[in-house]
């Protein structure tokens, strides 16, 4: 885990210690290009060879008040000597503009004792006395929380660069981090002219002088240092974010449509896509609502190549009678759902994993449906590829969840090498086979082909009504019943071609961590520190949640005790009134004890945070400490 | 023979399509609905133009009007109640070489679906929306519709709807980009023929407001207008509908109305005084987002790949 920070040596003396990573967090009201900033300084990273992840720290609001507590906006950097899967626990070292915006995150655990901050001194010296005495409050508040504040008059020093520090001040601060970790500046001024090339010479030479600015100034001012050494990777690497990657997963698998509507935190996914899906020759429809969006890339598929929809929880609850008929009448489909805070609007901006139900059961009657969660940013390109080929196969959409975390957590990945079967395959215009029904249900696995329009012979109505494999309306007491044994047996069929997961950590022990989605870093980290602790625990992640992977009773029988990690809410077992009966379970647990008929406990929580390695740890510990005594007890 | 090339003359058709060809089956509507005209007129016009069965999307939402896929030997679309629009529209998107017609209620379209019932307007895709106006929902036995006139009871309002009606023409006049807005009635064949044949013959979305009878729920609603045809105002012009002989006899009210005045067709689509039938208004060169969908569609496999390299390149570090 963090090797034990080292005290800043004092001005005059600096040497630059060498650790193995660091957390880093540049916090300021929301326009002051912060996030800029910190993935700036976390690509120059992940080109030196260090494993980044960096994750948004984003207001609920545009523009929310200046100096405002809640209103923080920035960008966490986690880089080291390995591979980064997480947000880490503490931060290491913070830049701040104002002291304000340091409550909310002190409020949320990011900062304790030892969190050195660079603080933005001018607002000591502000001519409204009431900012002067906020700043003073606030500097005690930190100091007394043992954060090791420097007051640093950043943007005096950027004015003799720039007219508005606003616009300068976050280049000046890569060049800070810069010079702190011993970057090769020149690798960051290269990166500044890429960021800012299409807004012209003059802006990027005005940035790199910024940034040349920004590392003296900390060479000056700073009086620490401290290097990450870089740790070997082989092959090329490319830097993005989750959506970015569900993005390019789209492009590499031949999905030609996209339809959407404007959801938080999906969205930026077709931000991205409204440049690129035409660069590769597709169209990006923006919706008039979420339910036509479905709609369209619904018929879409049914008219040729399987397309996709992508929204975020409120958009997944629109959708649901499209999907139900998509799954109903057997129409391929990708269905993206970023997952954010809930129920009803929740958290827009904030991590949450509880549309796994929805997900599965969301449609009325049965509407079984195939759900897949990818664990990483590569997971969210690869997913997607392999959701089109599923849907396809499968004939029914597939639903690929990611949430928040995944969204905007930026790590460099390495380059896929695009395989042409990922391609969707050209349209089948030939004439359909005489005599084949428009369900042909095989009866072994319920898998039929499909007609699309404009093969000659294949002429059939779709229907959202039950219908017999011939697409006939039926409502005789065989049909419907056979219709749902049909899509059912495609979910069976697809399991026995998967393969049973893995456990991280060991095969059997006391305790079984089990997670789904962008939980994987923290846990199998949290494993990692727990296994060096001594513990016996081990972890599995879930990438199928419907099917199920196979072999889960059997790995589930090597521990003692199995428990769910997740980002959706459960009720914690020691709360009033909760007792075995009533508990209400986190929703991959509620699946696993259905599924399985074991005793499958969770810890969860709806914070709107990531999960760190640390506090799953500690919940394991809790947890474990439980079980050692219902043993002893019933020794 | 004629300078012509020998193999010109030979030239046979490969296929012919009869109206059998585009027969679904039998038609299980309530004997005297007027959907069984709509669907006469549709299969004479797809045998008329030599439609290929398997290039036809009809697609549909739900209601009584909705089952029409059903009986249409094509491709077809039998969805969910109000979206029938966003599913012709996906489906239009990248196949310019299928005929996409949309078959809608004045519950499906102008209720539950109202929302895609403006923006398919807007987008201009090539289609034609027959909207089925009987002015009462069927399938669900007898509830109000937004079209239902006041007076009417209904299971829903005993005494008659609270508010009066609105008009599927003239709502969809006032939709931007809308194109194509033409009124017929199912009694008049020929007449419902014409504007049918007209709807096909625009690039756009052409939507045709029919008002159709129901012979179960509201088989008088119409009875002034059938009784009377004076009550009509016949639409004519040399781009409008093209109105039969027969068709003008019967309408002594005629008024020749060019359908690219915006303003008239607002006015004549007011039913108050008489009903307008004919093409109310046409704007050939509203821009249509199929001509952008379409975009890529004649790019190489190989093109496709290098592009996708090229979107790598830029996250390269």
């Amino acid at each position: 885990m963090t090797p034990t920070t080292t005290a800043p040596t004092p001005a005059g003396a600096r040497t630059r210690t060498s650790v193995g990573e660091r957390i880093v967090e540049i916090v300021s009201d929301s326009g002051e290009g912060a996030q800029k900033a910190g993935q700036t300084f976390g690509t120059v990273c992940a080109k030196l060879g260090n494993g980044v992840w960096t994750v948004e720290i984003i207001p609920a609001e545009i523009k929310p008040p200046a100096r405002s507590r809640a209103g923080a906006s920035g960008i966490r950097v986690r880089f080291a000597s390995r591979e980064v899967t997480n947000r880490g626990e503490r931060a290491d070292l913070v830049v701040a503009f104002n002291e304000q915006v340091l409550y909310g995150r002190i409020d949320s655990g990011a900062y304790g004792p030892g969190t050195v901050v660079l603080l933005e001194s001018k607002w000591a010296e502000d001519p409204q006395e009431e900012i002067r005495a906020l700043y003073a409050e606030a500097l005690a508040d930190l100091r007394r929380l043992g954060l090791e504040v420097f007051e640093l008059p950043m943007e005096r020093a950027c004015l003799e660069v720039v007219p508005d520090a606003r616009v300068g001040k976050n280049m000046f601060v890569v060049g800070m981090l810069c010079e702190i970790f011993g970057r090769d500046l020149d690798k960051a001024l290269e990166e500044v002219a890429t960021v800012f090339r299409r807004k012209g010479e003059k802006v990027v030479a005005s940035n790199q002088e910024l940034l040349r600015r920004g590392a003296a100034f900390a060479a000056e001012q700073v009086p620490f240092a401290w290097e990450v050494p870089a740790h070997a990777i082989e092959g090329e690497r490319l830097v993005m974010n989750g959506n970015q990657a569900l993005g390019l997963g789209i492009l590499a698998a031949g999905i030609e449509t996209v339809a959407m509507y404007p959801i938080t935190p999906a969205t930026s996914v077709s931000h991205y896509l409204g440049r690129a899906l035409p660069a590769v020759g597709g169209f990006l429809h923006q919706a008039e609502d979420e339910i036509a969006a479905i709609g369209f890339a619904i018929g879409a598929s049914w008219a040729g190549k399987t397309a996709a929809t992508i929204t975020s929880g409120p958009g997944l609850a629109l959708k649901t009678e499209f999907l139900g008929l998509a799954v109903m009448a057997e129409v391929p489909l990708v269905l993206i759902d970023v997952q954010r805070g809930g129920p009803s609007t929740g958290l827009p901006t904030k991590v949450e994993q509880g549309d796994l139900l929805a997900a599965l059961y969301g449609a009325t009657g049965d509407a079984p449906k195939i759900v897949i969660a990818p664990a990483t940013i590569e997971e969210c390109f690869h997913f997607v590829v392999l959701a089109r080929r599923l849907a396809e196969e499968f004939r029914g959409p597939v639903v690929v969840l990611t949430d928040a975390n995944l969204a905007t957590g930026v790590a460099p990945i390495p380059r896929p090498k695009l395989d042409p079967t990922w391609f969707a395959p050209p349209l089948d215009q030939g004439p359909w086979p005489e005599g084949v029904a428009p369900y042909d249900w095989d009866l072994a696995t319920g898998l039929s082909p499909r007609a699309i329009p404009g093969q000659r012979g294949g002429e059939y109505v779709l229907t959202g009504l039950a219908h017999t494999r011939n697409a006939k309306v039926a409502y005789d007491p065989r049909s419907n019943q056979e219709g749902c044994e049909m899509r059912s047996r495609k979910l069976a069929a697809l399991a026995t071609t998967l393969v049973p997961p893995v456990p991280h950590g060991a095969d059997s022990g006391e305790l079984l961590v089990v997670g789904w989605g962008s939980t994987l870093g923290a846990i199998e980290e949290a494993v990692d520190d727990l296994r060096r602790e001594g513990r016996s625990v081990a972890s599995l992640h879930l990438r199928f949640l419907s099917p199920l992977e196979p072999g889960l009773a059997e790995i589930f029988a090597r521990f003692e005790k199995v428990m769910t990690v997740e980002i959706n809410y459960s009720d914690a077992p020691d709360l009033p009134g909760i007792g075995p009966e009533n508990r209400r379970r986190a929703q991959l647990a509620l699946l696993l004890r259905e599924r399985l008929l074991v005793d499958v406990d969770c810890w969860s929580a709806v914070r709107g945070q990531p999960f760190g390695p640390g506090e799953i740890a500690e919940a394991v510990r809790a947890r474990l400490g439980a079980a050692s005594s219902d043993r002893r007890g019933a020794a | 023979m004629f300078g012509l090339p020998a193999d010109w003359s030979l030239e046979v058709p490969e296929r012919y399509f009869t109206l059998e060809s585009y027969d679904g089956g039998v038609a299980r509507w309530c004997p005297g609905c007027g959907d069984f005209a709509v669907l006469s007129a549709v299969q004479r016009i797809c045998r008329d133009e030599q439609i290929p069965p398997e290039k036809l999307a009809m697609i549909s939402g739900i209601g009584c009007s909705s089952r029409f896929p059903h009986y249409m030997h094509a491709y077809g679309f039998h969805g969910l109640h109000g979206r029938a629009l966003p599913v012709a529209c996906g489906v239009k998107a990248r196949r310019p070489d299928l005929h996409v017609w949309v078959t809608t209620g004045d519950g499906d379209c102008c209720s539950i679906g109202a929302g895609h019932w403006l923006h398919a307007a807007r987008y201009n895709m090539d289609m034609v929306v027959m909207v089925f106006d009987n002015s009462i929902y069927g399938l669900t036995k007898k509830q109000t519709s937004p079209t239902t006139p006041l007076g009417v009871g209904t299971n829903t309002h005993p005494d008659g709807a609270f508010l009066p009606p609105l008009d599927v023409a003239q709502t969809t006049l006032g939709f931007p980009n809308v194109s194509f807005v033409a009124r017929t009635v199912d009694w008049n064949p020929l007449h419902l023929a014409a504007t049918l044949e007209a709807a096909y013959r625009h690039k756009g979305t052409s939507f045709v407001h029919i008002l159709q009878r129901c012979p179960t729920y509201t088989p008088n609603v119409f009875d002034e207008l059938r009784q009377n045809p004076d009550h009509t105002l016949l639409l004519t012009h040399p781009d409008g509908v093209a109105a039969d002989e027969a068709v003008r006899r019967m309408y002594k009210n005629q008024l020749e109305h060019d359908p690219s005045d915006y303003g008239g067709a607002h006015r004549l689509a007011d039913r108050r005084e008489k009903l307008a039938i004919g093409l109310l208004y046409r704007n050939p060169s509203a821009p249509r987002l199929d001509s952008f969908s379409i975009r890529g569609l004649d790019l190489t496999r190989e093109q496709r790949t290098a592009a996708l390299e090229r979107e790598l390149d830029r996250f390269a570090v």
